[in-house]
């Protein structure tokens, strides 16, 4: 069974242009065990996403239609204090920028024993609880660093921290939002590994959320490819980067500075912007910058099939297939 | 945390030495001197010679500068120049007074007014929120001395729910209090709507940051998250504000104890101004100056206390 289960979600914002649709039934599954990755640029509902499934919405947020099933039950039925009660527990949360993430006036210490605040435990075993887990992501001594403020640390080590508060409750699905995006390269791959070693101990899900192709490639089981609020393409890692079948995720691994191998001045972009989400286009959601659009892309593409558990919102596949 | 406390202590020394040094130089540049204020026009030159000469009013200017800190440190403000009391003790009589005005006013009115941004940051452009508003700017439009003489108009001598003048029976708590109670809501009640205002706007601002979604993500209890994350943030500001809110707190005193004829340092430094009583001028305006440097610095202490990017010099 899957633990998180997204069917046919729509979310929009109401701003004074208009009805915003943010989020355009959106469908995608984390399996029990498995990491899954989003990719996609700014801008295409990545955060939204995130945002509807833990339910902190912004107050101008609607959910248009669908479900969000959690180990089978609709998160969007439940009440603020069930969900609240999930948050920190079942699902949990890494966020992209570390230095932002903490407190800045309470110790790393007691912010860790402030998220135990369920269990009923006397402090000095949640002490020991939290000084566990900061060995864990690889914190060197430990029980020293609680005492100590978020502004002592850096920021790989913040965000290590982060990664330790996440997973203490060791949740069924953890949901990392960029987690490595302000993190220079080097941290980079530590905090991956770390993440991937931890998630295989605890076997829990994991939505990974990253606009970095290579991180994706490298961490990920399943990969969901977002743009403008619409999922364009999804499937495994090997498939969907070894054959692409959405032109979109084919332009974007082009423009991936990892994949470039000959020596070039400019590198490749993709042009042309992401359209306007108050007015959107009739057909297909990226066809005004598509270098494969034809007549068919004035009506909009469903999610076709291009080999077993690898779909694309494509007229092509559709077309290759009865050709 | 030491090494702060005393960095700032050194700080406020500094402070202290160069205000008094400008206080000094602006009361001898006021016109009239305490010579014949004390004699009278009609005074011999020789008499005059030898009043000066005792006063130290003969030496050049930058050693009456040097003797008054060293009288100073000694706690010698010289003497009243009609009763011939020493100046420390007329100051330090009067103080008390000033200060209990002070502290009541801001007490309340930072409780109320803390209490109220709250309110609003949580309940934001709720209807409670948009009064609380409109109240808040209004009152900080209202001067402490027009809320004194309508509060006397209305309470005092209308109503007659409490005494119009005075500081009640020395001793007597309850008195006391009651006197208390009009001056008190004069000199606090635009702070309560500036306070209200400043820590509305600095709770918004923290609610929006990541740390509190993060403990949001944590299933946090929201009242948590309010009062002992959010909260301990937003009063940084509110705390340097009040600190150096005493100095407009101090000539709110002054207005409102003519008002109120309460004794106190704002009455005492308008009755010797206006008899031209030179030392006891500058002994209240000195102990203003030392009120004013000892708050803003025990607001930098409590900051340091709340923030340890603050104490670590971040």
């Amino acid at each position: 069974m899957a633990v998180l289960d997204i069917r046919d979600l729509s979310v929009s914002y109401s701003t004074p242009r208009g009805s915003l649709r943010a989020l355009r039934n959106v469908s995608m599954t984390v399996p029990e065990g498995k990491i899954v990755g989003i990719v996609g640029e700014s801008g295409c509902g990545k955060s939204t996403l995130i945002s509807s499934i833990i339910r902190l919405m912004a107050p101008n947020a609607q959910v248009g239609s669908g479900e969000v099933r959690f180990k089978g039950t609709d998160l969007l039925a439940r009440s603020e204090a069930e969900m609240r009660a999930l948050r920190g527990t079942e699902i949990s949360m890494v966020f992209q920028d570390p230095m932002q993430t903490h407190n800045p006036v309470l110790t790393v210490g007691q912010q860790m024993v402030d998220i135990q605040y369920r269990d009923k435990k006397p402090k000095a075993e949640k002490l020991k609880r939290a000084a566990e887990m900061l060995a864990l992501v690889g914190i060197p001594d430990p029980e020293a660093r609680l005492n100590q403020y978020p502004f002592e640390f850096s920021g790989g080590m913040r965000q290590r921290i982060a990664i330790a508060m996440a997973l203490m409750a060791r949740p069924a699905l953890l949901i990392a939002d960029e987690p490595t995006t302000a993190l220079d390269a080097t941290l980079e791959v530590q905090i991956i590994k770390r993440l991937k070693e931890l998630q295989d101990e605890i076997g829990c899900g994991v939505l990974f959320i990253s606009h970095h192709l290579g991180v994706i490639a490298e961490l990920c089981d399943e990969v969901v490819v977002m743009y403008a609020g619409e999922v364009v393409e999804s499937g495994t890692v090997r498939d969907v980067f070894h054959n692409p079948a959405h032109p979109y995720t084919a332009a974007l691994l082009d423009c991936d500075p990892g994949h470039i191998k000959v020596k070039t001045r400019v590198l490749p972009t993709i042009p042309g912007n992401i359209p306007d989400l108050v007015n959107l286009p009739k057909g297909c959601i990226f066809a005004d910058r598509c270098d494969k659009r034809h007549k068919a892309c004035d009506t909009r593409p469903a999610l076709w099939t291009a080999r077993a558990g690898h779909r694309a919102a494509c007229h092509l596949i559709a077309e290759k297939e009865t050709a | 945390m030491l090494t702060y406390i005393l960095r700032r202590l050194g700080l406020a020394a500094l402070i202290t030495i160069l205000a008094v040094t400008l206080l000094f130089l602006i009361i001898h540049m006021i016109p009239g001197d305490p010579v014949s204020t004390m004699l009278g026009p009609k005074a011999s030159p020789e008499l005059r010679a030898a009043l000066e000469a005792r006063m130290g009013l003969d030496k050049p200017l930058p050693v009456q500068i040097g003797l008054f800190f060293a009288n100073m440190l000694r706690g010698d403000l010289g003497m009243d120049v009609f009763t011939n009391r020493p100046v420390t003790t007329i100051v330090l009589g009067q103080i008390p007074y000033t200060l209990v005005l002070i502290l009541s006013s801001i007490l309340w009115s930072a409780v109320l007014g803390i209490a109220l941004g709250c309110y609003s940051a949580v309940n934001r452009n709720s209807l409670g929120d948009r009064l609380a508003g409109v109240l808040s700017v209004s009152v900080i439009a209202v001067p402490a001395f027009v809320v004194s003489l309508y509060s006397l108009l209305i309470f005092a001598v209308k109503l007659q729910w409490f005494p119009a003048i005075g500081a009640g029976e020395p001793g007597a708590w309850g008195d006391q209090f009651h006197h208390l109670i009009l001056p008190s809501l004069a000199i606090g009640l635009s702070w309560v709507g500036y306070i209200a205002r400043l820590v509305r706007a600095s709770m918004l601002e923290v609610m929006g940051e990541g740390h509190v979604r993060t403990a949001r993500a944590f299933g946090l209890p929201e009242r948590w998250i309010t009062y002992r994350y959010a909260l301990r943030l937003a009063i940084l500001p509110t705390v340097t504000v009040i600190g150096v809110g005493m100095g407009f707190l101090l000539s709110a005193a002054v207005f409102t104890e003519i008002v109120f004829s309460r004794p106190g340092l704002g009455k005492l430094v308008i009755d010797s101004i206006t008899t031209r009583n030179y030392p006891v001028v500058m002994g209240s305006v000195l102990f203003s100056t030392l009120i004013f440097v000892a708050s803003t610095t025990l607001a930098d202490i409590i900051n340091a206390i709340l923030d340890p990017r603050i104490r670590a010099g971040k």
